[in-house]
């Protein structure tokens, strides 16, 4: 790997300080949320529908409650208040009243005193199903062409974007559809839960693994017809998220049969009910036509772009607004006519997933500038460079890239990364396309490059204002920070005591559990804890600091504005006095809790004009792939990537980013998805949903472009999302490259490249 | 429910024999699958892993004949001894799961299961392996084609086990290979094994996951003896090989399903085979 990891004296910013729970998360005795136990517990599980549309006529659940150690079995009339959640419109049922509109919707839930028991009650639970015929098209939720399968509509949104002057055309005019399967995050650590009741009945501790306690928070209490203060929520261990746990899935049902039961409740979801138990990415179909001049200067972009979002609105609405934002890629465009399409359909919800829209735009746009540059006569990296955007250009929407844009720089430094070598006459033959499965040798591979640029949006968007809280409290020379950040995996847990002891010079730092007893941090998602709660972090730290100043300059009667921390101590900047920190603040106590805000962002108009992103980061990938051309296999041997850091906090914790974002994009590429026959899933299970393995991961060589930007409150971008994105149209390229296929589909089956 | 754990193939036999509805447990690799996913019943099992006559394999140098106990890991079969006798079966226990699987998945279990996609089950068909059963009733051995019925259907009787494969050592070049859409860790979407056995001038090729179980190429092998002397093992034409993988595709039933396609796994399995004769023809 290309950045040095350095390890310092002092876990500061700037270094690659290691995450406090690797070690335990390495030897297995890390607590995750489904290790957690109370005393006198009971268990929870969830009926769900094996169809993707049906009336329900009935559900009798008098054999359930009979079985002994069943305590109790809810559907839907047991929801006292609120009867539907979601994280933008309320509009999925906690249970199916009267309809399922997707395979493995809920339906009822139980409590009992044993897994199998709570199988058993599941078992003996008689629903009644008049089924439908599922509507599977979105087309046809977008034409009206079938009957609403919810009270909302079929259509979850429409934007369309018109920009500049949209009867330009141009001499070179490249078209294609391309289509995007449903990826699912496929986190390790399933969905689970712990609820347990107050005394009173009034309220509800829990302790889960999500991506946002206080949304989790209000969503909860709606259903629950409680006060929020009444629903309390701890962060257990979260094993990933990748946008999966925004949404609710367990939440409702454990706290509501912990509160009709009295007792606490454990639930928890098996693999295969992961599958179901939460949002997908949104498999997509997207048509673009570029229009470009001989040289490849881009002069408009024509797209319309089909989400299917699946049988409830969950982040649909926002996912679709980034897609359409993006679709333009990180090149500059005066002209464009789009038009995006989020459609109701009894599919599985799609929402989150890391990339967020972008991903589904980029395979697109990517697809697009390999076939301009071939139109033109032109390299992949040459009609990159000729059409990045800069910093201060415009997007179709009409605004301006505030952010810090280094897309050339990107693409120039990935192209100076070495390639690997030459493939040897006689490699490993783990090595070759095929793997263990010894299906090739070296006669039958071709290599080819391809390549990716990726734009993507950072915190969230359209007026939302997504801010983050936190708290500092330095004492007895002892720093504890509070917030409610969701730790997934990213990091913020090694970063934040970071922050504090570059700005207050204290190495001790404690980090207070994560909970709703302080304010939001906002979720976990959209590249954003870093420049949000970072930034939260840092303000609070500041704010103490400031007190500290005050303190010491009272008692050595000089001016606060002089003093300033110089590793662990505090100087005067004038003059010599020289104290530590630790010693400073003895016997004090400061405390300070700041909220960071980003700058408010604007909605867009019919015509998708509009300020309505914050900022922006850019990443390139070169991916380099061995092909077995006559079976259709694909080894990745090596992806290099530059990617627009701003700055690196954490050297070692953005390079897991890159390689895990790698491999999530390499999956997306050649072979994650989650196929339905009719709105039956039919692989929900990691035998045939296959993620990458060792032998799938390429070598990953990085260069971390460190161009602070002023925006950001530690001057770094969020660099959870840009590797997965622009990876897959980049291994997809090189696909191409070795086989002369056209390549319009992800996953790349291997049909698709040898029949 | 109860759990059994005899330490003696008698005992083993006997409990098959007293308890009504048994089940047997091996490496558990695929049996705890079966279970976790609430498709089996769970009675009464008899657990093998201390049953020594299973875990242990023999090489009776006078017949030329070696006999695998059923409860041998695949990690047994990946390297050493076994694997210098049996390249084809190394190259399929190195294509099976991960690591953890092959510590502890049997032959003994994937004869249990009898999917065609059971990566140990064409190299066996390949060397024209006998499958060792007992029972109560006695002892009795089945050819491995008149073992294997159907999918995840063999001729094993409900109080029988799988106590040993036996297959004559042969001179000569053998492998397998397999498709799958990762590179490691997957299931089988095509698979091959060739055996050139130059003794008797003869080549028999098996394949998995192309049918309703394990396909031996009949035709295909015997069209190849015509072509291709097998015993002097002289230069091989490229046109040979593709016929030869073309009629070996013929002779696949594939169908369709989430992993794959009917017309997908028939021309990958001719693929195989052309390249594996190929590899056994340039060594
Ligand atoms: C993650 C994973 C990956 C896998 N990958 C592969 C793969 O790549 N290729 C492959 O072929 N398989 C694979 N499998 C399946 C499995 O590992 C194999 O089929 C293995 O051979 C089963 O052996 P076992 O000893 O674990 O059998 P068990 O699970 O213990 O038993 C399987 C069946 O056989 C019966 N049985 C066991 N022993 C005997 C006996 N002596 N006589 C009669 N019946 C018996 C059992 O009753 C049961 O019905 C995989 C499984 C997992 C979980």
């Amino acid at each position: 790997m290309s950045p040095s990891i350095v390890r310092t004296r002092r876990d500061t910013l700037g270094t690659s300080a290691l995450r406090p729970d690797g070690g335990a998360k390495v030897q297995g005795s890390f607590a995750f949320s489904s290790d957690v136990w109370a005393d006198n517990m009971l268990w929870g599980a969830t009926l769900r529908s094996p169809h993707p549309y049906a009336r329900i006529i009935s559900i009798d659940t008098s054999e359930a409650i009979k079985i002994a150690g069943v305590e109790t079995v809810l559907t839907a009339e047991d929801v006292p208040g609120q009867l539907t959640y979601g994280l933008i419109e309320s509009d999925q049922p906690v249970f199916a009243a009267g309809v399922v509109r997707y395979m493995g919707e809920p339906v009822a839930a139980v409590a009992a005193d044993h897994p199998e028991t709570c199988r058993r009650a599941l078992a003996a639970i008689r629903v009644e199903y008049e089924v439908l015929e599922p509507h599977v098209n979105p087309e046809d939720s977008i034409s009206g062409s079938v009957p609403p399968i919810h009270p909302n509509g079929n259509l979850l949104r429409h934007q369309r974007i018109v920009c500049g002057d949209t009867t330009v055309t141009g001499p070179v005019v490249v078209e294609c559809e391309y289509e995007i399967g449903m990826q699912d995050q496929a986190f390790l650590g399933l969905e689970a839960a712990l609820a347990i009741p107050d005394a009173d009945g009034g309220g509800v501790e829990m302790i889960v693994a999500t991506q946002w306690l206080h949304e989790d928070r209000k969503q909860i209490a709606l259903c629950l017809g409680l006060p929020e203060e009444k629903i309390r929520l701890t962060l257990g261990g979260v094993g990933g998220a990748f946008g999966a746990r925004e949404d609710i899935s367990l939440q409702v049902h454990a706290s509501l049969l912990a509160l009709r039961t009295g007792r606490p409740i454990k639930m928890q979801y098996s693999r295969e009910e992961s599958f179901f138990g939460h949002v997908h990415r949104h498999p997509a179909k997207i048509w673009v036509r570029h229009h470009a001049r001989n040289d490849g200067m881009i002069l408009k972009i024509e797209a319309r772009m089909v989400f299917d979002g699946g049988a409830y609105a969950s982040t649909s609405a926002a996912v679709l607004i980034n897609a359409v934002t993006h679709i333009q890629g990180p090149y500059r465009c005066a002209n464009a006519v789009v038009d995006g399409f989020a459609a109701r359909t009894n599919n599985p919800p799609c929402g989150a997933m890391r990339g967020f829209g972008v991903v589904q735009a980029c395979f697109a746009h990517e697809s697009q500038m390999d076939k301009l540059a071939q139109a033109c006569g032109l390299s992949p990296v040459e009609i990159r460079l000729r059409n990045a955007m800069r910093t201060g250009d415009r997007l179709i929407t009409g605004q301006p890239v505030e952010s810090v844009a280094p897309v050339e720089r990107c693409i120039r430094e990935t192209d100076a990364i070495a390639l690997p070598p030459q493939m040897t006459s006689s490699p490993h033959e783990l090595l070759l396309p095929g793997g263990s499965g010894r299906t090739a040798d070296r006669q039958h591979i071709t290599r080819g490059i391809g390549w990716g640029v990726s734009i993507k949006n950072l915190m969230y968007s359209e007026t939302f204002d997504d801010y983050a809280t936190a708290r500092c409290r330095l004492e007895n020379g002892i720093v504890t920070l509070k917030f409610a950040t969701s730790e997934v995996g990213q990091g913020f847990i090694t970063l934040a005591p970071q922050i504090a002891r570059s700005v207050l010079g204290i190495d001790t730092v404690i980090v207070d559990p994560m909970d709703t007893t302080i304010g939001s941090a906002g979720s976990t998602s959209a590249s954003r804890q870093t420049w949000m709660s970072g930034g939260a972090v840092d303000g609070a730290c500041r704010l103490v600091r400031e007190r500290l100043f005050e303190h010491v300059a009272r008692q050595q009667n000089l001016d606060p504005l002089q003093l300033e921390i110089d590793d662990t101590d505090i100087i005067d900047t004038r003059g010599t006095l020289r104290i530590s920190v630790s010693q400073a603040s003895a016997g004090m106590t400061f405390e300070e809790t700041f909220e960071h805000h980003h700058r408010p962002t604007e909605d867009l108009d019919e015509n998708g004009q509009g300020n309505c992103h914050v900022a922006f980061a850019f990443v390139a990938h070169r991916a380099v792939v061995d092909v077995d051309t006559e079976l259709g296999l694909v080894k990745v041997v090596q992806i290099a990537t530059a990617q627009d850091v701003g700055r690196a906090l954490n050297p070692l914790s953005v390079l897991g980013q890159i390689e895990g974002g790698i491999a999530q994009g390499l999956g997306l590429a050649v072979m994650e998805e989650i196929l339905m026959v009719n709105g039956i899933v039919k692989n929900p299970s990691f035998t045939d949903y296959l993620l990458p393995t060792a032998l799938d991961a390429p070598d990953v060589v990085a260069v971390l472009i460190e161009e602070p930007d002023p925006q950001a409150p530690l001057g770094a971008k969020g660099v959870g999302e840009p590797p997965c994105i622009s990876v897959t149209p980049a291994i997809a390229a090189a696909i191409r490259d070795a086989t002369g296929r056209a390549i319009t589909r992800v996953p790349v089956r291997p049909s698709d490249i040898c029949l | 429910m109860s759990i059994h754990i005899p330490t003696s193939l008698d005992d083993a036999v006997a409990l098959l024999h007293e308890l009504p509805r048994v089940q047997l447990l091996a490496g558990g690799t695929d049996f705890m699958v079966e279970v976790n996913f609430n498709r089996h019943d769970v009675h009464d099992v008899v657990a093998l892993r201390r049953v020594t006559e299973l875990q242990q394999w023999q090489h009776d140098e006078t017949s030329n004949t070696v006999t695998i106990g059923a409860g041998v890991p695949y990690a047994e079969m990946e390297n050493g001894e076994l694997a210098r006798l049996f390249p084809a079966l190394a190259e399929a226990a190195r294509t099976v799961g991960s690591p953890q699987i092959r510590a502890a998945g049997t032959l003994g279990g994937n004869l249990g299961t009898c999917s065609p996609a059971g990566d140990g089950l064409p190299v066996l068909f390949a060397l024209d392996a006998v499958v060792n059963l007992a029972s109560h009733r006695g002892k009795r051995s089945l050819p491995i084609g008149e073992f294997m019925l159907g999918p995840k259907r063999s001729a094993l009787a409900v109080d029988e086990l799988v106590v040993s494969v036996s297959m004559k050592t042969t001179t000569g070049w053998q492998g397998y290979a397999k498709v799958g859409t990762r590179n490691a860790m997957v299931i089988s979407v095509a698979s091959a094994s060739l055996v050139l056995d130059s003794e008797s001038g003869t080549a028999r090729i098996a394949l998995g996951s192309v049918g309703p179980t394990i396909i031996r190429c009949t035709q295909a092998e015997q069209w190849l003896q015509t072509q291709y002397d097998i015993s002097a093992r002289k230069e091989l034409d490229e046109a040979i090989a593709t016929e030869f993988g073309l009629r070996v595709s013929q002779e696949s039933r594939p169908i369709d399903d989430h992993r794959s396609t009917a017309q997908y796994r028939r021309h990958a399995v001719g693929v195989l085979a052309k390249r594996l004769l190929q590899r056994g023809c340039v060594q």
